[in-house]
């Protein structure tokens, strides 16, 4: 072997561009072991050098997309009641590695307690590989959100928690263990305490579906809250003499805003003007997405689907979307005019940053995860790596 | 000495880089018989670096059986500083070629006992059979490493600490911030240099014009280190035309009329793909 610290063999990726430092670079991209090796370290330190050479025909490369908010996909529903809730996961974790997602946060919707008494302990925070996109943990979005913005959510299965605080999500959801985002809505009477308990915890604390006024979302911020979901859906819209969720744009301490496919150009423009680190990309995907149009479940309610809108059967209320997340990225790229390394930034190395991982997931540094994709020019995927492996690729055929 | 003169910095560098190629390919290396090559860092070699790049990637030429000993390095910066000369050859040469990273040899500026790592480094070139071609530039104080005005001409590997000249000269590599260049480095001494069979010293731009003429005009100086290089048996300047404003006329129209013998070096130039 030709290096002291590992035998394990050593790939370069030739012939490419990777993002990097906030800019696609001509270099080669290294990785040994599931990790993204410093190349000038292996040549001096270990006279070190490449095992397999590959050259990546000047595609873009890229770390894997991160969705931190999926209902499901191709026919399967994760807020669905079922002891078979690893069938689902499998199904969407391995389908999704066409779309670009190497991790991601299977999300339940409003649910009864006893449909989160029964999921969640079948969910297990797991890497990514050949089976599938890796699982970070769940992302709870209610019931704890209010009525008057309760979208698609059931109105029967909203709740508050006065009474108990903390004690009461507690015991609706039974665990918190694989639990990473709560999206709640912050005018709810304790939710400051609620708040407090979750960050403690390590969950992150999403504001969302909600009529919650600017000092409301405000006191949420300062007790914890990090994000809000799908930024303009399911909020009072923007006011100017109380701008309401949306007016925490700007503020230093909210990082975080989320936007898939269901927002106005020009609000995105605006949105990711005012707050361009922040902006992480969602799908809010159901289980409707990767099938034929038509009738589908989203948790406890009928959705149907019509191109790329879902609306709940017999309205016009959007209920998520079947927007795939490199749909999603070039659909941002297209509508903000962003630069290609924002547009996949806001879909690799925000999220990550949004749950605190961006020391091993959204980027391509050094000791990184070597979870990364090829793409072309126009942001189709390629190819998808998880741990430096190759997990899927887009044979000549398309499909 | 050969004084080749290029109209300008691209084809200087061009020139140099032909000439290397040449040397390698015509000594035919290979397993057990490797060509030993000396190596600069700074702004002057790196269109030279770019074209041996060049022809590496059209597979004209393969570094597998060259060693390389670089001439220097700072002390105290830590190897994987932006401006250590580590990161300048991986940046601008080493990772772009097939070079075997056993056969790189750069100096440690951070060993624990420098005047060892001096010593050890002299072996190594000893035990590589000696350098076959250094490459080198020319300071605007004319030194070559970092043998200093004023270091013996007949010094070998050592610690020096840099001139204010060199510092001035180095500040725009480290945000213009004098505090922030290093002040000592280990380097070759022009007693080791002179040791090499073939030198060839690059000199482009005009802030180097009257380093060249010190150097080529003038005697044999330990004040312009380069100036050593006149009583070496093969010696080849590369320089384009601004780098000979202040040398005589009746020198420059001299070599100049030379470059056809010159260009016989370069012209052809060799494959190994043809091998």
């Amino acid at each position: 072997s030709n290096k002291s610290v590992s035998d394990a063999p050593i790939v370069q990726f030739t012939n490419c561009r990777i993002l990097r430092s906030h800019q696609l670079q001509r270099e080669d991209l290294w990785v040994r072991q599931g990790k993204i090796l410093n190349p000038e370290k292996l040549f001096f330190d270990e006279k070190g050098s490449a095992d397999i050479q590959l050259d990546c025909k000047d595609s873009i490369i890229a770390p894997g997309f991160i969705d931190v908010q999926i209902n499901g996909g191709f026919g399967v529903d994760f807020s669905l009641a079922t002891d078979d809730f690893k069938s689902g996961i499998d199904l969407v974790s391995q389908k999704i590695l066409s779309h670009g997602v190497t991790s991601f946060c299977p999300t339940l919707v409003t649910s009864p307690p006893s449909v989160y008494h029964q999921v969640l302990p079948q969910l297990s925070i797991r890497n990514g590989g050949a089976h599938g996109a890796g699982i970070l943990g769940a992302h709870l979005e209610g019931p704890f959100i209010s009525k008057e913005k309760k979208g698609a959510h059931p109105e029967h299965c909203l709740r508050t928690f006065e009474a108990g605080a903390f004690q009461d999500l507690l015991a609706t959801y039974g665990s918190l263990d694989c639990v990473r985002i709560v999206t709640l809505a912050p005018e709810m009477k304790r939710s400051s305490e609620v708040i407090q308990e979750l960050t403690q915890r390590g969950i992150c604390v999403s504001l969302g579906h909600s009529v919650a006024n600017l000092a409301q979302a405000e006191e949420a911020v300062q007790h914890g809250a990090t994000f809000i979901t799908h930024l303009f859906n399911a909020m009072l819209p923007f006011h100017h003499r109380d701008p309401g969720i949306v007016g925490l744009l700007t503020s230093d301490k909210i990082p975080m805003i989320s936007d898939g496919i269901h927002t106005n150009p020009a609000a995105l423009r605006i949105a990711h003007r005012a707050h361009p680190k922040g902006m992480v990309l969602v799908t809010d995907a159901i289980a409707g997405m990767g099938l034929a149009p038509g009738r589908h479940t989203l948790g406890q309610q009928v959705v149907v689907i019509d191109g790329l809108n879902t609306y709940i059967a017999g309205t016009k209320t959007l209920s998520g979307s079947v927007a795939t997340m490199d749909t999603c990225v070039r659909h941002f790229q297209e509508a903000t005019g962003c630069s290609v390394e924002t547009a996949l930034e806001a879909a690799s190395l925000h999220p990550a940053q949004l749950l605190g991982i961006e020391h091993k997931k959204g980027t391509l540094n050094y000791d990184s995860d070597a979870d990364f994709l090829m793409l072309n020019d126009d942001l189709y995927v390629q190819a998808t790596y998880i741990a430096g492996e190759e997990v899927w690729r887009q044979d000549a055929l398309g499909m | 000495m050969r004084l080749v003169i290029l109209e300008d910095y691209d084809q200087a560098s061009e020139w140099a880089a032909k000439y290397i190629c040449n040397r390698i390919i015509q000594f035919k290396p290979s397993q057990g018989r490797y060509f030993t090559l000396g190596l600069p860092t700074g702004s002057t070699p790196l269109g030279c670096y770019k074209k041996l790049i060049e022809y590496h990637r059209n597979g004209d030429l393969s570094f597998k059986y060259v060693k390389t000993f670089n001439m220097d390095e700072y002390v105290g910066l830590p190897r994987n500083h932006p401006e250590s000369y580590h990161s300048y050859m991986w940046n601008n040469f080493f990772k772009h070629i097939d070079i075997d990273p056993n056969n790189a040899h750069i100096l440690d500026g951070n060993a624990p006992d420098l005047q060892a790592e001096c010593d050890a480094f002299e072996k190594k070139i000893e035990e590589a059979g000696g350098i076959d071609l250094f490459v080198g530039g020319i300071g605007p104080d004319g030194h070559i490493a970092f043998n200093e005005p004023g270091s013996s001409l007949s010094s070998r590997t050592r610690l020096k600490t840099l001139a204010m000249d060199t510092i001035l000269a180095n500040a725009k590599y480290f945000d213009g911030d004098l505090s922030k260049v290093p002040t000592m480095a280990l380097t070759v001494g022009v007693g080791t240099v002179m040791d090499a069979r073939e030198v060839m010293i690059l000199i482009t731009g005009a802030h180097k014009a009257f380093a060249l003429y010190k150097a080529i005009e003038e005697g044999v100086n330990h004040m312009w280190t380069v100036s050593a290089f006149q009583q070496h048996p093969r010696t080849i300047f590369v320089c384009d035309e601004d780098a000979t404003l202040e040398l005589r006329v009746k020198t420059v129209k001299y070599f100049k009329g030379l470059m056809h013998v010159h260009n016989k070096l370069v012209d052809p130039l060799y494959s190994m793909k043809e091998n």
